[in-house]
């Protein structure tokens, strides 16, 4: 059976996937991008759409400002709009210890050089008047910005394709193999037939179903599937410009541009990443429509038109697995984004580009190494009782 | 006299009720619908948030959702399946007031 | 597809929750009531009868009986039985079915929601009109077909004065007459089916001969007021400015015509509501005749995991199939869960359902949905109409896809379908605009992904609700 030579193959046709195609074609490399359904229509499709820095991790910061600075001018590289609208990003407490948190959040994002303004309960309520007395403080970011995710992936696709990287979709890749410098993929499409991929180096841009490919080549990624809840409201008059956000993250909104007001919160939701069936439960509707209601007591007026989640990969330690294998040359990991994949997406492809044509990059990126799993000692562990519903399953939470 | 949309062939004998719309006093009687109310004395029931053109309901039976209307300050109602109450404050846009 | 209910044993039953109080879903409580089972039964109106035995609202002094002619009997007959049986069973009007997950139907009024565990569900909800869009078809005045009979009825108006009723479905015809009964002026019946497509489909019609011959006395009633029908009309326009004013159409070999008028009525026959019936995660295929998606059951309605459809929500049959299909989808259960039968026909129902789909499928081929109109419609026709979006962006999106067209992904970068309604009334026209564009696509398969809540759900039922 004939095959087709690559530079680079890129398996997962999400943002990141589609995004390194690109970030590739610039640097003069041949690349395919081999997606199973279509482009963007897993998690990418599905975020909240916040390009966020404010209340990132530190060790994610320095690359969330790299990216940022890519999305700054991505419609103009582009020459298409993904509705980047830059309007900054609130944090909200409700507490004295969500206040504390904004403290510290503002500390560290000002000691990487961001501009945050901490704001009392007096000055809140004066600048965003909608909100409502459960708010005691806030802390403001201006940098921070939103766009559509459902237009990203699709847009970097085309971008790619305009530079010449070959996007296909509906390819399952069955099996990959390694040997004499070169991978050789096995691909299925639609139809029954089998197509074989050669290329130098391969990126694992799975998403969810990053953990599959790496253990193939001997290594581990403890990746577990959850959904973020989403919600969005019918068309409200305009009332909030910047993203609003309870810092421990049980609510968060943001008014777009044609006035609908899209909502999410914790916990995140188990979905079925077999089956790649995933639905808001009915219950956690409500719960976030009362979260929402508590706070912005005005939108008690109108209604919720849709919910919507997705499966997305995640790992204990929340921060994504970027960088070379461990155990194998010319394969690179770009994923576990661990649901904030939008924002870094960016850094994350110029970091993986990088790598494979200068072997080496001027990303931040060495906390993301995937040896971080190995290391003896726990792995950084968060909030995840408080992040991840009950029936979420994961290898290490001890749950399922 | 208002021009209006729809025809009343039958008539409710049920208490009349006061109505506003858009601040323009509105006869209705128990039983109405806003819809109705809105259309038997006025041409449009909103006007449509992107674009701005009036509207005037279309299904008839609560499934196009193009007849949301505002009920009283800060509150909506889809004025096909809702029914006027006395005194009722119907708006065809945004109360400024409540935002 | 067969859809077969093997149980291994009879699960026992608590509690059967029926959403829709129309011909369906008062047919399949009647018959649950009378085996002393316990039925809720859910319906967002406030009274039964859904569209098909749509009553007047309380108070209203309508004269149904010379509205509806030969029909009253029909409709008297329901709304006795409704109301009894209305007061046997759980019944809770003005409550909205918004999802159905984990074994539970979540019901809503304005201030809460309420989860309904089931052991057996029957859908029940009905069908709303199928439009093909116009030019002009967002303006005031310009209503559904479905809608012109429902207002009528329920609030004794007219849509206008001088109506025209058009489109492709047999309800032209019944609007028609029941707008000259209640002393409306038909301007002009527009069918845009030809008199040749009715007489071709006439075999398939005369296995229910009632239902036929009832349209043919439509028809010469009309004619012998004098009301002015055209066959075989391509519908142009609905012209106007802040309302409409004209109905532009044109015939075949003929110069195009404008009717003016103060009011539309227009459909192009029905599609049936199966949101719930996804949500709850009943498989759907593609009824290639009715052009509908449709649950997949069996002749009784079963779709398997305990979800039992009946009526128009199952697929397009009228009111008697929806009564006849509602009966059976109840005997189901009764002889699924191993409780007491009812000693109804079933043989005998089961002969009638066939006899009035077959009838059905004669309908849908004399009353063609115009699905080549959506590759004729200008660039600024309106598509979506809850975002105005138009043919142009539909079709400027599939452009710039390229790859496999697929309306879920034309939906997220056009906003065709992302509004209030869900994709009810553009759905339709967006697939056909899919299904025609140049890259390769799947009717079959291809349709909007549904979400809860399935009709806008109110913030405010939350606000008692602990955070």
């Amino acid at each position: 059976m004939s095959s087709i030579d690559f530079d680079v193959a890129i398996i997962g046709g999400g943002l990141v996937g589609c995004m390194t195609a690109y970030a590739l074609r610039k640097r003069g490399r041949s690349v395919v991008v081999l997606e199973r359904g279509h482009v963007g229509g897993e998690s990418s499709g599905v975020s909240f759409g916040s390009l966020r820095l404010q209340g990132q991790h530190d060790a994610e910061l320095p690359l969330a400002l790299r990216a940022q600075d890519i999305w700054e001018s991505i419609e103009a590289e582009l020459g298409e709009s993904v509705e980047f609208v830059r309007h900054g990003h609130v944090h909200l407490a409700l507490n004295a210890e969500h206040h504390a948190r904004l403290e510290n959040n503002a500390r560290q994002c000002r000691a990487q050089g961001m501009d945050i303004t901490l704001l009392d309960r007096d000055m809140t309520l004066r600048r965003w008047p909608f909100l409502s007395g459960e708010v005691v403080a806030s802390s403001w970011s201006s940098r921070d910005a939103v766009v559509n995710p459902r237009l990203v992936a699709p847009a970097f696709a085309r971008a790619a394709q305009r530079h010449g990287a070959i996007i296909r979709e509906g390819v399952n890749v069955l099996g990959v193999e390694h040997g004499g410098g070169r991978f050789s993929l096995h691909g299925r499409t639609g139809d029954g037939a089998v197509e074989i991929i050669t290329c130098e180096a391969l990126i694992n841009a799975a998403g969810a179903w990053s953990g599959t490919l790496a253990a193939q080549f001997g290594e581990t990624i403890p990746l577990f599937a959850a959904g973020p809840a989403e919600l969005v409201t019918e068309p409200v008059p305009p009332f909030a410009a910047p993203v609003m956000h309870v810092v421990d993250g049980s609510i968060l909104f943001r008014q777009t541009s044609r006035g609908n007001v899209i909502i999410a919160g914790h916990p995140r939701l188990s979905v079925d990443a077999e089956a790649r069936r995933s639905r808001v439960p009915p219950d956690k509707i409500v719960t976030n429509l009362a979260r929402l209601v508590a706070i912005v007591p005005k939108m008690r007026a109108h209604h919720v038109i849709r919910s919507w989640t997705g499966i997305e990969g995640y790992v204990e330690d929340m921060m994504p697995v970027l960088g070379p294998s461990a155990t194998t040359p010319g394969l690179y990991h770009a994923c576990a984004f661990s649901g904030h994949g939008l924002q870094l997406g960016p850094a994350a492809a110029v970091a993986i580009a990088e790598l494979i044509t200068d072997g080496a990059t001027t990303m931040p990126i060495a906390p993301f190494d995937i040896r971080r799993f190995f290391a003896s000692g726990q792995p950084r562990t968060l909030h995840l009782a408080e992040e991840f519903q009950d029936d979420v399953r994961s290898p290490h939470i001890g749950r399922g | 006299m208002a021009s209006s949309i729809l025809y009343r062939i039958a008539a409710f004998d049920t208490p009349l009720l006061s109505l506003t719309v858009d601040g323009r006093p509105v006869q209705s009687r128990q039983g109405e619908s806003v819809l109705a109310a809105m259309l038997t004395s006025g041409e449009h029931v909103r006007r449509h948030e992107n674009g701005g053109e009036p509207r005037g309901g279309f299904c008839l039976m609560g499934a196009c959702q193009d007849c949301w209307v505002w009920v009283g300050p800060g509150e909506r109602g889809r004025a096909c399946t809702t029914l006027v109450a006395d005194g009722m404050q119907i708006s065809t846009s945004p109360d400024p007031r409540f935002d | 597809m067969e859809c077969r209910s093997r149980l291994l044993q009879t699960p026992a039953l608590t509690r059967i929750v029926i959403v829709g109080a129309g011909p369906a879903g008062i047919a399949a409580a009647e018959l649950l009531s009378r085996a002393s089972v316990e039925v809720t039964l859910i319906d967002e109106a406030l009274h039964p009868g859904g569209q098909y035995h749509r009553a007047p609202a309380s108070g209203l002094n309508l004269d149904m009986g010379r509205l509806l002619g030969a029909g009253y009997v029909e409709y008297k007959t329901f709304h006795k039985d409704a109301a009894a049986v209305c007061a046997k069973v759980d019944y809770r009007p003005g409550m909205l079915a918004w999802s159905v997950h984990g074994g539970a139907v979540h019901v809503a009024s304005r201030s809460a929601t309420q989860a309904l565990g089931f052991d057996a569900l029957i859908l029940a909800t009905g069908a709303t009109d199928r439009i093909m869009p116009v030019p002009g078809w967002t303006l005031p005045g310009v209503f559904t077909l479905g809608g012109a009979q429902a207002l009528l009825k329920d609030q004794g108006c007219l849509i206008g004065r001088r109506v025209v009723v058009c489109g492709s479905s047999p309800l032209l015809y019944l609007a028609a007459v029941q707008y000259l009964r209640a002393g409306g002026e038909v301007a002009a019946v527009i069918d845009t089916t030809r008199f040749l497509d009715k007489l071709r489909a006439l075999p398939d019609m005369l296995v229910a001969p009632n239902v036929l011959s009832s349209g043919l006395r439509h028809l010469v009633e009309l004619k012998r007021r004098g009301v002015k029908i055209v066959h075989g009309a391509t519908i142009d326009v609905f012209e106007g400015e802040g309302r409409v004013a004209a109905v532009l159409c044109t015939l075949p070999n003929a110069a195009p015509l404008r009717i003016a008028c103060d009011a539309v009525a227009y459909g192009h026959g029905l599609r049936p509501e199966t949101q719930l019936a996804e949500l709850a995660g009943c498989a759907l295929r593609y009824d290639a005749v009715q052009r509908n998606h449709v649950p997949d059951t069996d002749l009784d309605g079963r779709a398997g995991q305990g979800i039992y459809i009946a009526g128009d929500g199952g697929t397009i049959g009228g009111g008697q199939a929806a009564a006849v299909s509602g009966s059976l989808a109840a005997a189901a259960v009764l002889r699924d869960f191993g409780l007491s039968t009812v000693d109804i026909d079933l043989a005998a129902r089961r002969r009638l359902l066939q006899r009035l789909r077959r009838f059905q499928r004669g309908l849908a081929t004399a009353f063609r949905w115009p699905s080549e109109r959506a590759m004729l419609l200008d660039d600024a026709v309106i598509l979506c109409r809850c975002e105005n979006v138009t043919f142009g962006e539909v079709r400027a999106a599939l452009d710039q896809q390229g790859g496999t067209a697929e309306v879920n992904r034309i939906k997220a970068a056009s906003r065709c379908g992302m509004g209030r309604c869900q994709g009810r009334f553009c759905g339709a026209g967006l697939a056909e605009v899919v299904a025609a564009s140049a890259q390769q696509s799947d009717r079959e398969r291809d349709r909007l992904r549904v979400q809860a809540p399935i009709k806008p759900l109110p913030i405010s039922l939350a606000m008692d609700v602990s955070p």
